[in-house]
């Protein structure tokens, strides 16, 4: 039993590590745009399609696809918030989080039908030749592929917090969350920030989804529940930090694995949702008001 | 002007009981039970997100709700309507219960914490009730449109009248008052919160319906089919479409929704949703009135309400 439950335990960390890495993206969008992207799930799975087609195409290896995935997304970030997002930022907050969640909602749905009718519905996973590879501590399994997970959302958040706090630009990036008319005012080009902050988003979203079709598996219906993941995340840690984040996502995978051996597995995920609500009930205006990096 | 307006519905009422008792075709009586569903959850939707201002994506568990207690009901043998009497009275007392700690959450919050519910629901729903539910062999024997097309008809109807009293009645008054401001409706004496819940208690009430007709009408499906996320994205996408907070915007939208994808091509099924999911985000970003704004224009009327939630240059406090 105790063999079993160290195992779900570091799993659960493992798991936990790109739960933290989706919600970074997304805790990026919200807290610089306040736009809600209920999409961000959808953008993973594109990324983890795009990891996926690079290395059964091209043969390129899932790390190696890494900076060409990051990329792409990004550029396709800059599409979306140029042709959507961009008429949601021109409203106010209220109206904003409202319209952005309503738009993306509709984008959720027409990326989904996409990939489903270019994609097909199978489930995808990179096999490469170091995917069953793990090394064993004290007769604990840690697999390479899902291990490298956490290590990039550990890497990806310092990085942003380093950009966030140590850069001219990460300082009108967190000028513009805290309050965009007086960045503006400032000489702050908020839109080019705005337009920055989502292609981030989306390229964040993305590299998760890489790591997701190496280490798990990617199909078109994935978006919602990562999304929701990432959601859940982003209200148990709030928008203060980004280590503190990817220490939530870690968390939360810890308890769903955790509940999966003590209450069953077909409950994983209601666990998780239920324990969502309960923290959410304990901040009912929640973690929107504070600012990104701040 | 209201006395056309309910002239006109009735006039319209009779036409469908004529088209219930004299149509034949299959796939028109299918279509039209179909739409009359979805304008039924569609309308019941409404009354929270469009009335109320309150969006919430959790429907869909009053919609399952519904179709499960009034199928295992009517199947274990009990009388139709009393199932589904059983299930509006379960229904409303769950949103009760449920509403008191969900509308703590304003806007966002109870968007993001309605749709946890609402997956939560569905994945319990399919835990528990794992097996498929088809009609009896001898129901099936006299099973006809007749029946489902009537109680879609009547669930239909209630879910306007229910919106009709709504829109002249104090209480609906007090909603829209809620949905435009909160802090002016407190401060003109509006008990916020308990127009909500009364907006979520009679919204879950009407979705009930829709789930039992449903329920009365499909052959075969899996239980947890009826709690799917897809009845929330649907009614969501039809409001808008059709004109949220408007009394003809759910019945344009859904009778929009159900026809248009019957007409697209069949061999791609996704082109569909992402039609309708396109046409979703144009109406969201450049036509907040939907549907029956534009018709209102054509017919002369402009200036039908429509919500301040989507307009933006709506006076709103920062917040």
């Amino acid at each position: 039993m105790s063999q079993l439950i160290a195992q779900s335990i570091v799993s659960g960390v493992l798991l936990g590590g790109v739960y933290g890495l989706v919600a970074l993206g997304l805790a990026l969008s919200f807290g610089v745009l306040r736009v809600l992207n209920v999409a961000h799930g959808e953008l993973l799975m594109l990324g983890g399609y795009l990891a996926f087609f690079a290395f059964r195409e091209w043969g390129l290896d899932p790390f190696v696809s890494l900076p060409l995935v990051f990329v792409v997304m990004f550029g396709f970030g800059v599409l979306l918030y140029l042709c959507l997002f961009r008429f949601v930022t021109r409203t106010e907050t209220h109206t904003r989080i409202k319209n952005s969640l309503l738009v993306s909602f509709g984008l959720a749905l027409v990326l989904q039908a996409l990939a489903v009718r270019f994609f097909t519905a199978d489930e995808r996973t990179i096999s490469t030749a170091y995917s069953s590879e793990a090394f064993t501590i004290w007769s604990i399994r840690v697999p390479m592929v899902r291990l490298a997970g956490l290590v990039v959302a550990i890497v990806a958040a310092f990085v942003l917090e380093w950009v966030l706090h140590r850069t001219r630009f990460g300082k009108a990036l967190r000028a513009t969350s805290e309050d965009w008319t007086r960045a503006a005012l400032t000489g702050i080009d908020v839109r080019r920030i705005y337009q920055i902050a989502f292609a981030v988003s989306a390229a964040l979203a993305a590299i998760a989804g890489s790591m997701v079709s190496l280490g798990y598996s990617v199909s078109p219906s994935i978006g919602l529940g990562w999304t929701l993941k990432a959601l859940i995340v982003v209200v148990l840690a709030g928008l203060g930090s980004m280590r503190g984040i990817v220490v939530a996502g870690v968390a939360l995978g810890l308890v769903e694995s955790l509940s999966s051996v003590w209450i069953g597995g077909q409950y994983r995920e209601v666990t998780a949702l239920v324990l969502f609500l309960i923290v959410l009930s304990f901040r009912p205006l929640g973690f929107f008001g504070r600012a990104a990096g701040a | 002007m209201r006395e056309r307006a309910a002239w006109m519905g009735l006039l319209l009422l009779g036409a469908m009981v004529a088209v219930g008792l004299s149509v034949g075709n299959q796939h028109f009586l299918t279509l039209t039970i179909q739409t009359m569903i979805l304008a039924t959850l569609a309308t019941s939707w409404n009354i929270l997100g469009g009335f109320a201002g309150q969006i919430s994506l959790g429907h869909s568990a009053f919609f399952g709700l519904g179709a499960l207690i009034t199928r295992e009901l009517w199947l274990g043998g009990q009388a139709f309507p009393l199932a589904v009497m059983t299930a509006v009275i379960v229904t409303a007392l769950a949103a009760f219960v449920v509403g008191i700690p969900m509308l703590r959450f304003r806007d966002i919050y109870f968007a993001i914490g309605t749709l946890a519910l609402g997956v939560a629901v569905y994945i319990t729903a399919g835990n528990l009730w794992p097996g498929i539910s088809s009609l009896p062999a001898e129901v099936l024997r006299s099973y006809d449109f007749t029946g489902p097309y009537f109680f879609a008809l009547g669930a239909l109807v209630a879910a306007v009248c229910v919106s009709v009293w709504l829109e002249r009645s104090r209480l609906g008054l007090g909603m829209m008052t809620v949905r435009e401001d909160e802090e002016a409706a407190k401060a003109t004496g509006v008990d916020v919160f308990s127009h909500k819940l009364a907006a979520f208690v009679i919204s879950a009430a009407v979705a009930t319906l829709a789930g039992s007709a449903f329920a009365y009408f499909s052959v075969s499906y899996y239980p947890n089919f009826a709690f799917s996320v897809i009845w929330t994205f649907e009614a969501v996408l039809v409001v808008f479409i059709g004109g949220i907070g408007t009394l003809a915007g759910p019945l344009l939208g859904s009778i929009f929704f159900i026809l248009g994808r019957d007409l697209m091509p069949t061999d791609v099924d996704e082109f569909q949703v992402v039609f309708f999911g396109l046409l979703f985000i144009v109406v969201v970003l450049l036509f907040p009135g939907g549907l029956s704004q534009a018709a209102g224009r054509l017919l002369g009327r402009a200036g039908e309400r429509s919500t301040a939630t989507d307009r933006p240059t709506a006076a709103r406090g920062r917040s």
